[in-house]
Parts: structure tokens; C-alpha cells; sequence
């Protein structure tokens, strides 16, 4: 089964990566070929088996609800490409008609 | 003196003796970056003014008599674990500019031991390679053949113990990102089991896989480093609350009565000749020293690389969700929504390996595909865990096998066929999905070049791993031998 370039846009665009012409065509063929080859795990008869989501079993892990210490705002903000007053700074979310 | 050649045990009875000082140590380590690492790049950044500040604190301890066993020893760590006000990039154009407001708590640890940093290893990008190609900066270069790979994703972690640029160093692995680069460099290296080590700070691949652990020259290293790591960390919810031995306690040279399962699966096709007899050997030698050797089967050793696939693509896909441009990473002053602004940061930011994970994994979790992929996935690995179960509950202690099918390749050999590529991870991807400790360690050469032995052991059963391992290497002297870059 061939990756069709559309299923390609649309999976790029779920995963919201822009993503240039030839890597468009590579990543058609890189994977068809990798889920062709994860379509062995089909052969495997399942039925009755849990699955394993972690393999160490963990009780819920709980703590008291007490603040304590944590980052100050301009630690918090160091890394952001773009801040405003104490605030990340981020692009509109709605398109422009809808503003 | 040639300070940097020192394994941990040594530098510390020295240190303690007073016969050399932390800072002497230190700058000896620094000296051999100076001269070799223009060519092996085994480092993104070295931090020669932290490391000369934490060596002479060390002094102090030393001085003090407050000398713990990692005190005043230089460590590499590897780029996705976060340092306090030192660069984080994780090998990524996305974090080239993070510095992270504060330290991974194993880091921590290591500062509290009195450890000295002295560089940030190299890396695939976000982890994600097994030959350190897909660092968005430089490949790092094989200490024993320049021409090679050192193995990945924590290939300049292992090139820099292999190349004296360290006494140790902290990797983490994921589908075998320790223990394959730890086979081709020639050094030992030790996935502990899921949940041992806290992985607080540590930049998130696939969060169900991913463990931290050490990177040494020798058994006894890895045992020292594992005593310091080994601890449960509350800011971690998947850290066990088991007590912990002391590791340097399981250095015995006597294997009688343990018992070391030989997968047959792990000797099929594929894997080469050299390397197969390196191993037989190494089980040979096993015998030697008084175990029991029990042919097993993994039945379900045929389906664990697609199985490590989907599980670990669908999960990075999640957690690199959290680059969105805002927070940290690249922005896109270009952009005219938040949508759009995501897309190009992200499309600039990633590499083509990150890519594709990330597009793999979105495809295996999307809208009418997240049954058939990454649920039955998770079945098949609840088999793959059934798997060591049946063995362990036959009475063996230890599976042993290869770590990598094959000796370090060349720069460039694999790097546009990933299927190829990522099947080099058969033999170390079982640990990761079972969750069991798993130590790699030299068990000689092939055409000149290291050829490594993985030994398996029960959850949180490191000593026991440790104990085979110690008493192999101690009948041989395959991990003294260094690259002669190294001297």
C-alpha cells in the first residue's frame, strides 16, 4: 500500500509540520515501506493478551497538596522567543475575518 | 601524567590519597578534549570554566575528608538532560538556544556527589538514531576508526569514555541508546530497569521506554555511578520506591549456580560471523566461571523491532507536541495564526529523521488506525514481556546474547536506508519493552573494531547483571584495551 501525497499533507498537518516539497515525496516512500514492514505484527494472534501500557506496575501516585518553590516568571519566560509583560506572547489564534 | 586514563576507582584512591587534586584531574580531561576532539566531536559543548570551579570545590571536600567516590571525577552528559544555566539542545536546531532554569534531578546527584561537568556529549537528534548522524550539528566520530560511527543515539557520550575525553559519562536509552554505542566505542555501558533512575529533566522521547544510566571503562565504574543515580525521586511518578543495594557489593568473580539463558532467536540471520564468535566465546567463558548454560527461546523476538516502532513513535509524537514555538525553540515571525506560526517552527526545527517519527507516529495514533497500530502494539509487547517472564520463572537469572549484529559502520553507510538502520536495534529493544536492566559489555574485536556482549537480568535485579558482568571481565582484559586516540 502506497502512501498517497494527500494522507501525507494530512497526517503533516495533524502533527502541524510544514514540510517541503521533496520531503513530501521521500516521506511518502519512507512510509509506505516502514508500515509495510509494522504489518507483521498482524500475523501475532492477540486475542485475550492486555495490553502494556507501563511495564513496572505503579500504584496512583499521590502528595499532599502543598505549594512549595517553584520557577520565577522570568525564569519561566528565559527560553520564549517572544514575551509581553510577564506573559509568553503567542500569534492570533482566530484568522483575521473572524477576529 | 596522563590523569585522563584513569577509570573512577582509580582517580578516587588517588584523589583520597592526595596524590593529585581534582583540578589537576579536571584540566588533564580538558587537555584531551584540546587535542582530540576537533576530530572526534564526541561534544556539543564543553564547559571547561564550570568544570575548573566544581573540581576546585571538590578540592575542598577532598580536603575536608568528605570525599564520596564520584568526587572531584569529571563527567560528559549527554545533551537531552537538562543542566542548570548550561546549554540543553538536544541535539536539535529547535533547543540550540535552551538553557534550561534548572537541572535534571540526576544531575543534581551528580553535583551533589561532587562530580565534575565538563562537557555536553553529542547526540541524535531528540535521541532518535542509532549511529549519532541525525545530530542536527556534527556526527561524532568512532575513537577506534575515525571513518565509523560511534554507535547512537548517546554516540558522543560512549566516543568520549572510549576516547579518555571522560571518566564516565550519563547516557539514556530508549531502544538501545546506551548499550549499542557502549558495544561499537568498546566500553561498558548499563540501561537499568524502568523506573530505577529518576527521569526528571530529562527531555522526553518515548516516555514509556526511556531510562538514564551510566556510561565507564570498566564493571566497577558502572557500579559506583549506579549507586549515586540509583534513588527514588518523588518529582517522578514512575520511580520506584525500592530500596537500593550497594552495587559495588555484587563484585564477585564466582558465577556458580547462576544460571544464563541463550536465547536461540538472538543467533538467526543477520547477524555477523565476527560477532557471533566473539559472543560464543564470551558464553564459553561464562561456563568457564561456573554457570549453568540453558538454550531458551523468545518466541516473540522476530516482532519486537515493529513493535518498538509503534510504541515509541506514537509516544515521541506526543511528547514533541510540546515544541509549538511558544514556550521555547524557534519562532516564526512570518506566520500569520498560531496554526501556521506551529507548522514552521516545527518544520524548521526538526530534522528528517525527527520528522518522520514524529509523521509515523501522528499516522499510528490518528483517527481510525490507533487499534490496529498502537494498541495491538502494546499486546504484542505484553508477549514480548511474557517472553523473559517464562524464562525467568524457569530459573534463569541472566539472557545473555549480542548487543549490536553487527561492528561500527561507516559515516554515511546506513544513514539514508532507516529500515536498515533501525533493525540494528533488534537485540538491545527487548530490555526496553520488558523494562529489565541491561548491561553491555567488550567481549573483544572484529576486524579490529570492539564488539560488545549484552546480559539481560529480572526487573531491578542490576546486581545480579553486574555480577555476570564483573566476573567476564575480570577473566578478561578486553576493557582495558583503549584506541590510540585515547592514550
Amino acid at each position: 500500500m502506497k502512501i498517497s501525497r494527500a494522507e501525507v499533507e494530512h497526517i503533516a498537518n495533524l502533527a502541524r509540520l510544514e514540510l517541503a516539497e521533496d520531503e513530501i515525496e521521500q516521506l511518502q516512500t519512507d512510509l509506505s515501506q516502514i508500515l509495510e514492514y509494522v504489518d507483521q505484527l498482524n500475523e501475532v494472534d492477540t486475542t485475550g493478551v492486555l495490553p502494556t501500557a507501563h511495564v513496572v506496575a505503579q500504584e496512583d501516585v499521590l502528595r499532599q497538596d502543598v505549594a512549595r518553590q517553584s520557577l520565577s516568571t522570568e525564569e519561566v519566560l528565559a527560553n520564549a522567543p517572544e514575551t509581553e509583560e510577564g506573559y509568553f506572547r503567542v500569534h492570533a489564534v482566530l484568522p483575521k475575518g473572524e477576529r | 601524567m596522563t590523569l585522563h586514563r584513569l577509570t573512577i576507582h582509580e582517580a578516587h584512591d588517588l584523589l583520597r590519597e592526595r596524590r593529585i587534586s581534582a583540578v589537576e584531574l579536571t584540566e588533564s580531561v580538558l587537555s584531551q578534549i584540546d587535542r582530540h576532539d576537533e576530530e572526534i566531536k564526541a561534544y556539543i559543548t564543553v564547559t571547561p570554566e564550570v568544570a575548573l570551579e566544581q573540581a576546585r570545590r571538590a578540592d575542598e571536600l577532598i580536603s575536608a575528608g568528605e570525599a564520596r567516590p564520584l568526587t572531584g571525577i569529571p563527567v560528559a552528559i549527554k545533551d537531552n538532560m537538562c543542566t542548570r544555566g548550561v546549554p540543553t539542545t538536544c541535539g536539535s536546531r529547535m533547543l540550540e538556544n535552551f538553557v534550561p532554569p534548572y537541572s535534571a534531578t540526576v544531575v543534581g546527584r551528580l553535583y551533589d556527589e561532587g562530580a565534575v561537568l565538563v562537557g555536553k556529549a553529542n547526540m541524535d537528534e531528540f535521541a532518535m538514531g542509532s549511529s549519532t548522524e541525525y545530530s542536527a550539528f556534527f556526527p561524532t566520530h568512532n575513537p577506534w576508526d575515525a571513518s565509523r560511527v560511534p554507535g547512537g543515539s548517546s554516540g558522543g557520550a560512549a566516543a568520549a569514555v572510549a576516547a579518555n575525553e571522560t571518566l564516565f559519562a550519563l547516557g539514556s536509552d530508549t531502544g538501545g541508546s546506551i548499550r549499542q554505542p557502549a558495544a561499537l566505542c568498546g566500553v561498558t555501558g548499563l540501561k537499568p530497569t524502568y523506573g530505577r533512575v529518576s527521569r526528571y529533566g530529562l527531555i522526553a522521547f518515548a516516555s514509556s521506554l526511556d531510562q538514564i544510566g551510566p556510561l565507564t571503562k570498566d564493571v566497577r565504574d558502572c557500579a559506583l555511578v549506579m549507586n549515586a543515580l540509583a534513588f527514588h525521586d518523588p518529582q517522578d511518578s514512575t520511580s520506584a520506591s525500592k530500596s537500593t543495594p550497594d552495587y559495588t557489593s555484587y563484585l564477585t568473580d564466582d558465577l556458580t549456580g547462576v544460571v544464563v539463558g541463550v536465547p536461540t532467536e538472538y543467533f538467526a540471520t543477520g547477524l555477523d560471523s565476527g560477532v557471533e564468535e566473539r559472543v560464543r566465546d564470551a558464553i564459553a567463558k561464562l561456563a568457564e566461571l561456573g554457570a549453568e548454560i540453558r538454550e531458551i527461546s523468545m518466541p516473540h523476538e522476530q516482532y519486537v523491532v515493529a513493535t518498538y516502532f509503534l510504541t515509541s513513535w506514537a509516544e515521541a509524537s506526543a511528547n514533541l507536541a510540546r515544541y509549538d514555538g511558544v514556550k521555547y525553540g524557534l519562532f516564526a515571525p512570518d506566520a500569520q495564526d498560531i496554526g501556521e506560526a506551529q507548522s514552521k517552527a516545527r518544520g524548521r526545527g526538526f530534522g528528517r529523521e525527527v520528522k518522520r517519527r514524529i509523521m509515523l507516529g501522528t499516522y499510528a495514533l490518528s483517527s481510525g488506525y490507533y487499534d490496529a497500530y498502537y494498541l495491538n502494539a502494546q499486546k504484542v509487547r505484553t508477549l514480548v514481556k511474557e517472553d523473559f517472564d517464562r524464562a525467568f520463572a524457569e530459573g534463569v537469572d541472566v539472557v545473555v546474547g549480542p548487543t549490536s549484529p553487527i561492528v561500527a559502520f561507516g559515516i554515511g553507510e546506513l544513514v539514508d536506508d532507516p529500515l536498515e538502520m533501525y533493525l540494528s536495534d533488534l537485540y538491545t529493544i527487548p530490555a526496553n519493552l520488558a523494562g529489565l536492566p541491561c548491561i553491555s559489555i567488550p567481549c573483544g574485536f572484529h576486524e579490529g573494531l570492539p564488539v560488545g556482549f549484552q546480559i539481560m537480568g529480572r526487573p531491578f535485579a542490576e546486581g545480579t547483571v553486574l555480577t555476570v558482568a564483573y566476573a567476564f571481565e575480570q577473566s578478561t582484559d578486553f576493557h582495558l584495551q583503549r584506541p590510540s586516540i585515547g592514550t
